[in-house]
């Protein structure tokens, strides 16, 4: 039950990436002028009639957040009661703590007119806490839990980490890009102002640069990544699945970078891409933690809290380890 | 005791200023610009003119009607969309240039205009698109609209302002307070909506009607560099000199990008 109901608060987070797309790609950051009221009025007494052009983007982003923030609440409740794990208990609580800044900081990058700093900390502070989400439905979940012999495979804990961390960087140098209004600064694909590299340099056309170097770096360890899996554990179905996704989201997420620049930043398709890189970030990260998971993982007749130094449960795991 | 109360009182006040001056937006007037020692005033008696027409060469681009879909209000004004007025071109004519004094004019001193200028939100369309203000010169914006609109002032050189407009009818006033050419306003509620002030310390500056053509009056003799600049064509410079009671003619021209 609570893996369920926090597999709706992830896919909550995913739709509140999108909405928040939208304000950027519609350039609605600004149509709410103030903060947390809305044209002076209490948010949640706003009248929908009112929710018109930027306004819609803008106020539906801060609804929806609202309420992800409520369900974030009950998820970090219920977590801290049902959870013997104290780690895991604590993460409940700072993902409260992270939805709680990044709403600050969606406020305070309205009221000082959207400084891109403050505007990327916010872009990058919803992936963390998408994350989080993705991680704690992950170790709430049946199969994280069953008693199955983990893969123990010295090489592909650090490639896996290697990629998320690139996405995780790729996914910052896309969100600046657009944030300095860089989008369009390379205007065409998949050269540069028709060269392999760009003939002129600007602060907007190295960031961008920077983010198709980087989409090369993370579609080759995401390559390597996949190929290790797929090499060496054909048989473990929780490794080969997000490792044959995070190929298909990959190529659909070239596509859309591509799709982004040729439609001239056409805002849906600008969101569907920050939506995708999103997915290529958790499921990535899925796989990490996954190829990780011997370290949690207890041993039969083993205490799991024996393999990871500081990871103490609130009471001791006997016959049914959760892990 | 009375003494230290006083101090402490100008202590509050002084650091009231200061926050003050440190806030966002101004709604004020600025403090009076003071005149350069040597700073000195137009002669009417031998001020001269400068007159002539920015023209538009090639094809002119033709864009599909902005939809106002997103808004029932402002597409009830205009039920066939909105035209596109970024490249408007009459006989040959390009309107909505700002054509100004950019450089030239060394030590003149100008009086600040009290009167104010008024930037409208009507049919959700700024009108002016385009204009120039003096700095220090009230600039009051206006919601016309039976919807509401937010003001972004998004300047370079200027600070930044962002507020709202619910009420039709409603109005603001803000003063500009350092030169800038050109300094855009944007309404994020309606996407489509932006206009341009060129902000200038002095009053030599024009904005193309129909036609192109535009006078720049009450110039001193001088030798002057004159720029055109729009929004989507970008700038054009010359120079100009002028004798005393002179009149001269600067034409400009922008070809299609």
């Amino acid at each position: 039950m609570l893996h369920r109901y926090i597999k709706l608060v992830a896919f909550s987070t995913l739709l509140l990436i999108a909405a928040g797309g939208m304000v950027t790609s519609t350039d609605s950051g600004l149509a709410v002028p103030d903060w947390p009221n809305t044209y002076g009025q209490f948010m949640f007494s706003f009248p929908l009639e009112r929710m018109v052009g930027g306004i819609f983007y803008e106020h539906g982003h801060r609804m929806i957040a609202s309420t992800v923030g409520f369900l974030t609440i009950v998820l970090a409740v219920w977590v801290w009661i049902v959870e013997p794990l104290r780690w895991l208990r604590w993460m409940g609580v700072i993902a409260l703590a992270a939805v709680i800044l990044q709403g600050i900081l969606g406020g305070i990058t309205v009221l000082y007119l959207l400084p891109a700093p403050v505007s990327v900390g916010h872009a990058g502070l919803a992936q963390i806490f998408f994350c989080m989400t993705v991680a704690l439905a992950l170790f709430t979940s049946p199969g994280w839990k069953a008693a199955q012999t983990p893969v123990d495979d010295s090489m592909l804990r650090p490639v896996a980490a290697t990629a998320t961390g690139l996405i995780y960087v790729q996914i910052l140098l896309g969100a600046t890009m657009r944030h300095i209004e860089a989008g369009l600064a390379i205007p065409d694909f998949p050269l540069a102002f028709g060269h392999l590299i760009p003939p002129a340099w600007t602060l907007g056309v190295a960031v961008h640069f920077a983010h198709r170097l980087g989409a090369v770096l993370v579609s080759a360890a995401i390559i390597a990544l996949a190929g290790h899996v797929w090499y060496h554990h054909r048989a473990r179905r929780e490794l080969v699945r997000p490792a044959t996704l995070l190929i298909l989201l990959v190529a659909l997420q070239v596509t859309l970078g591509a799709y982004v620049i040729w439609s001239g930043l056409q805002p849906i398709i600008n969101t569907a891409h920050v939506v995708n890189g999103a997915l290529v970030l958790v499921t990535s990260l899925v796989l990490t933690l996954r190829s990780f998971r011997c370290r949690f993982a207890p041993t039969p007749g083993t205490d799991a809290r024996a393999a990871v130094p500081g990871l103490l449960a609130r009471k001791p795991v006997t016959s049914s380890p959760r892990i | 005791m009375v003494f230290n109360n006083l101090r402490l009182c100008a202590a509050v006040l002084t650091a009231a200023a200061v926050a003050a001056g440190c806030g966002r937006g101004n709604e004020g007037p600025p403090a009076a610009a003071t005149a350069r020692p040597d700073a000195k005033r137009v002669d009417p008696a031998t001020a001269g003119t400068v007159t002539g027409r920015v023209s538009f060469e090639g094809t002119v681009p033709q864009f599909p009607p902005i939809k106002l879909d997103s808004d029932p209000a402002c597409a009830a004004q205009h039920p066939n969309g909105l035209p596109v007025d970024t490249i408007v071109v009459n006989n040959g004519g390009l309107e909505n240039v700002f054509v100004y004094v950019k450089d030239g004019l060394g030590n003149y001193y100008f009086d600040t205009p009290t009167g104010p200028v008024t930037l409208d939100q009507k049919g959700c369309h700024y009108s002016p698109r385009v204009f120039g203000v003096r700095v220090g010169q009230p600039l009051v914006i206006v919601n016309s609209d039976p919807t509401m609109h937010n003001v972004h002032g998004a300047g370079n050189v200027n600070q930044q302002f962002n507020f709202g407009q619910v009420v039709q009818g409603v109005k603001n006033t803000r003063t500009l307070t350092a030169a800038e050419v050109m300094m855009p306003f944007k309404c994020n509620v309606h996407a489509w909506m932006t206009a341009y002030a060129g902000v200038l310390p002095h009053p030599y500056f024009a904005v193309t009607a129909s036609g192109g053509a535009f006078e720049l009056k009450d110039l001193p003799p001088g030798t002057y560099t004159i720029e055109a600049w729009h929004e989507k064509l970008g700038t054009s410079s010359q120079s100009v000199t002028l004798a005393e009671k002179d009149s001269k003619t600067v034409n400009f021209s922008f070809k299609a990008s």
